[in-house]
């Protein structure tokens, strides 16, 4: 037990300094602040210079036409580049995006178990992987045995970027679907595939869009796989085997010419890009996220990698 | 989780689906392990001719006939890079997630976190966009020229005529980049500290900050060294942007020597010499090989960052990540 | 069981010189504009052990969270009204938080030891964070809070191990020893026996009469057996209003309100 004249004793050395210690307080705060403002300013800059830079650029002609030759009077557009991305996208949601639901299929319903952990934290760890790493490989093995660049290749080398964001996704938002609904599903006599892909992915739909979408957004701005897949060209697509252009391919090939134009384009192609990744962050955080809120961290997570 | 068990009588419908699942979930392994064969075949012909000076060696020369790579100065320029942009980057994705969790009024607190992730969002090639076009010429104006000036040639870090393209663009570019993810997973870490520690804090009559390290620091500590190892891996992988800036660099001029001179990193020799080498030549190999030296030091990174996380996860309920 | 612990008479139990520590005037608080305190003035006597009862979302832990400015730090919250401790305004803008914070305990209702500390930083953080720096001065503190939340005998040979290793009634204690080892005059408790199981609770409501020898304990309780065992005075607070206030022996034999008598007759709540 402690003693009263132990705790006058005790109290004797308390040395409260609050007034240092609130000048400390005040210090971090301060450096907290200064942190908030020098991050925030530059990335606030980007987004202004793309904005007011890009619109000035935009027209019918840019968005549709093929490009100019360089140096050229005519710039052109960058017709080529949207239609390339767009076609990417479309080809490598077929391949990722089933193998990515079903994929999450098994981590949720079937991977409590050894192997389901190893899956999943290969896939998180594929997830990370950088983007052009991707795309070397996908030369080696696609590129180099076809002998040419195409579609096909940069399309196979999104949907491995898209994979692992949708299989992570959709295992989480199968997780939330209570099991009573599975319950209710076997009671029935209901055969467990039909059981998932009726009542449980339908109970899940709003969370497998949004990682489909962001798994889109993230896709539509990647280069550097594209460097080594898909070349680059300056045609509307003729064949499928053969090199396509895509916007951020387009932007970055832009960026690297002296004239004033091809920069004017550059800006005009970033402020296409960013506004189909954000309107789809956007959108998707506005339209499903809000109604589950504790999901909110990991689609932000995986989608804004 | 799903403690259901299937019935005896399960129809073959249901075995189809639940193999179509394995092999759905076995097609991420079969990649990873294809990428592995893949970049090693791709690339045997550089490891037969160089061997380990591959890793070690500093030459690289294209030039038929006299055709010797050597990786090491790349090694090291992605290091530097990396490393200098981890040094901006992790103290202000902190003071930003301790903002954000701590410190910010509501009012602000959804809007910022808000405009944090879409950063997260934009692509890298926009970023190196910005930051050729527009960042460059202030980097160059404001901060190279005045401490080139005013240390001189004799120092050995400001050494060089500042040209705005250089390896010190390229890791602030590559900062800011990174701070978004660092500082968005950094907050949720911070967030899933229960409110009770905090309080338990204040109630011994701590101040704010005093609050943050002993509550919620510790308490975060191995979430937040996994976002910060998460970051690491990014900045290593990054490419597009750094490609833009870094003002490639070849061979022994590569070496990290001064801030202010131009560097090169492994994924940016790839993206700016991939068009030159021609199909089954050595350079190509050797390109080849530098993507197998990145993948490593990836895939090093996020074992050790997604194990991290991991057991954060275990230990604490609530804090998540990925 | 709990029959066996005998309630420790207050010393002074002259009306006449009844020293008053705590005074709460006029609080009234609310949070996400949902008002949970209207207009509460209580007086706390020094060294004895007022508990706060009512049903549950009558306000009463908003308002022990009032007593030492901890209801400010919740989200959307407001707070009229004035809490004197010894005659000095909490409230007033002269004065940090942090000052009377530390004067002022809290036990809440989970234990919520630090899990990346040991027991011995657990109580100690509170000393080291308040400038004490003599490392034996910190050792006596660190036994002699342990031992007056009757835990040292359990914990002093492991002293190194993490709070966390020990049980719920043992956290708690942890807990109450890391609060009085900053040497605070007023200890309140929030519901600090909610989550235990009948022994630990015990152990925690005969350590509570001990320290009735020393501090102003307030201790909000849902559990009325437990607010007769521990207590000298009761308020009783309904829907943010206090309904009775006085000796825990009248409220509850000799209620002059309705609505009290029929929850100390287990009525509602």
């Amino acid at each position: 037990m402690i003693t009263v004249e132990q705790r006058t004793e005790f109290r004797k050395h308390f040395r409260y300094n609050v007034g240092r210690r609130l000048v400390l307080d005040k210090i971090v705060k301060g450096a907290v602040f200064v942190c908030v403002l020098v991050a925030i300013v530059p990335l606030i800059a980007i987004l202004v210079n793309v904005f007011s830079n890009g619109a000035s650029a935009l027209s019918w002609e840019f968005l549709t036409q093929v490009p100019g030759a360089v140096g050229s009077d005519d710039p052109g557009g960058i017709g080529p580049a949207i239609q390339g991305t767009l076609v990417l996208i479309g080809l490598s949601s077929l391949i990722g995006v089933p193998v990515g639901v079903m994929g999450g299929i098994f981590l949720s319903e079937y991977g409590n178990n050894r192997y389901g952990r190893t899956v999943r934290f290969f896939n998180d760890v594929l997830a990370e992987f950088p983007t052009i790493v991707i795309g070397v490989f996908t030369f080696v093995l696609i590129v180099l045995t076809f002998g040419d660049f195409s579609v096909w290749a940069g399309s196979f080398a999104l949907s491995i970027i898209m994979l692992p964001i949708i299989m992570r996704t959709t295992e989480e938002s199968l997780k939330l679907v209570p099991v009573t609904y599975r319950e209710a599903g076997y009671a029935l006599g209901i055969r467990r595939w039909k059981v998932v892909f009726t009542i449980v992915l339908s109970s899940a739909r709003s969370g497998l869009v949004t990682g489909i979408l962001l798994s889109v957004a993230r896709i539509a701005g990647e280069t550097a796989p594209l460097v080594f897949t898909i070349l680059g060209s300056s045609q509307f697509i003729q064949d499928f085997s053969g090199p396509v252009d895509a916007l951020p391919l387009r932007i970055w090939r832009l960026s690297s010419l002296p004239y004033d134009s091809a920069v004017a384009q550059g800006w005009g192609g970033a402020f296409i890009l960013i506004i189909i990744v954000l309107s789809i962050n956007i959108g998707v955080r506005y339209l499903f996220l809000q109604k589950k809120g504790q999901t909110l961290l990991k689609f932000r997570k995986l989608g804004s990698v | 989780m799903i403690s259901v068990k299937m019935k005896k009588g399960s129809s073959i419908t249901d075995k189809i689906f639940k193999y179509v699942a394995i092999g759905a979930a076995t097609y991420v392994l079969v990649i990873i392990a294809m990428i592995v064969i893949n970049l090693t075949t791709g690339s045997a012909q550089i490891w037969q001719q160089e061997g380990i000076s591959f890793l070690t060696g500093s030459d690289w020369n294209s030039v038929e006939g006299r055709e010797s790579y050597g990786a090491a100065p790349y090694i090291m320029g992605t290091l530097v890079n990396a490393g200098i942009a981890m040094a901006i980057s992790v103290p202000l994705s902190f003071g930003i997630a301790m903002f954000l969790s701590e410190l910010a009024p509501k009012l602000l607190r959804t809007p910022l976190a808000m405009v944090i992730e879409l950063l997260a969002a934009v692509p890298s090639v926009v970023y190196g966009l910005w930051g050729l076009l527009v960042f460059r010429t202030y980097i160059q104006n404001w901060i190279e020229v005045p401490l080139h000036n005013l240390f001189g040639d004799q120092s050995i870090i400001f050494a060089g005529t500042p040209f705005g393209l250089d390896i010190f663009t390229a890791s602030v570019v590559l900062a800011i980049m990174i701070v978004p993810t660092i500082a968005s997973i950094s907050k949720e870490i911070m967030l899933a500290v229960p409110n009770s520690q905090r309080e338990a804090a204040y109630m011994l009559g701590a101040t704010k900050w005093e609050v943050f390290r002993i509550a919620v620091l510790p308490y975060s500590k191995s979430g937040l060294i996994g976002a910060t190892i998460l970051g690491l891996g990014r900045a290593v992988g990054e490419t597009m942007a750094v490609t833009m800036l870094i003002g490639n660099a070849t061979g022994a001029a590569a070496f990290p020597s001064s801030l202010f001179a131009p560097g090169q990193t492994l994924a940016s020799i790839m993206a700016n010499e991939f068009a030159e080498a021609s199909q089954g030549g050595l350079h190509l190999a050797a390109l080849i090989g530098v993507g197998l030296i990145l993948f490593m030091m990836a895939f090093a990174i996020n074992v050790v960052a997604h194990l991290l996380v991991s057991k954060v996860v275990k230990s604490h309920e609530g804090a998540v990540l990925a | 069981m709990m029959e066996t612990m005998t309630k420790v008479p207050l010393k002074d139990n002259s009306t006449e010189d009844i020293k008053y520590k705590l005074i709460a005037e006029n609080i009234s608080a609310s949070y996400d504009g949902i008002v949970t305190v209207k207009n509460v003035s209580m007086k706390f006597r020094d060294r004895a052990v007022t508990a706060l009862i009512g049903p549950s979302g009558c306000g009463k832990t908003t308002f022990l969270r009032c007593l030492n400015r901890m209801h400010e730090l919740t989200k959307n919250a407001t707070l009229t009204g004035k809490v004197l401790l010894d005659g000095e305004d909490l409230y007033s803008n002269k004065v940090d938080p942090i000052i009377n914070r530390r004067k002022i305990g809290m036990v809440f209702q989970k234990p919520n030891p630090f899990p990346t500390m040991s027991i011995y930083d657990n109580v100690a953080c509170g000393l080291k964070l308040n400038g004490v720096k003599d490392k034996k001065i910190i050792d006596e503190v660190v036994e002699g809070c342990l031992k007056m939340a009757s835990l040292w005998n359990e914990v002093k040979n492991d002293l190194k191990k993490p709070g966390m290793s020990l049980s719920g009634g043992q956290q708690q204690r942890l807990c109450i020893a890391r609060a009085l080892a900053i040497q605070p005059e007023v200890l309140l408790m929030d519901e600090p026996a909610s989550a235990l199981d009948p022994i630990a609770t015990q152990k925690i409501e005969e350590m509570i009469q001990e320290l009735k020898k020393e501090y102003t304990i307030i201790i909000v309780t849902h559990n009325m057996q437990q607010a007769t065992r521990v207590s000298d005075y009761t308020g009783f607070m309904y829907l943010g209003d206090l309904v009775e206030f006085g000796e825990t022996k009248q409220i509850f034999e000799n209620p002059r309100n309705e609505i009290t008598a029929k929850y100390v007759q287990g009525q509602f709540g």
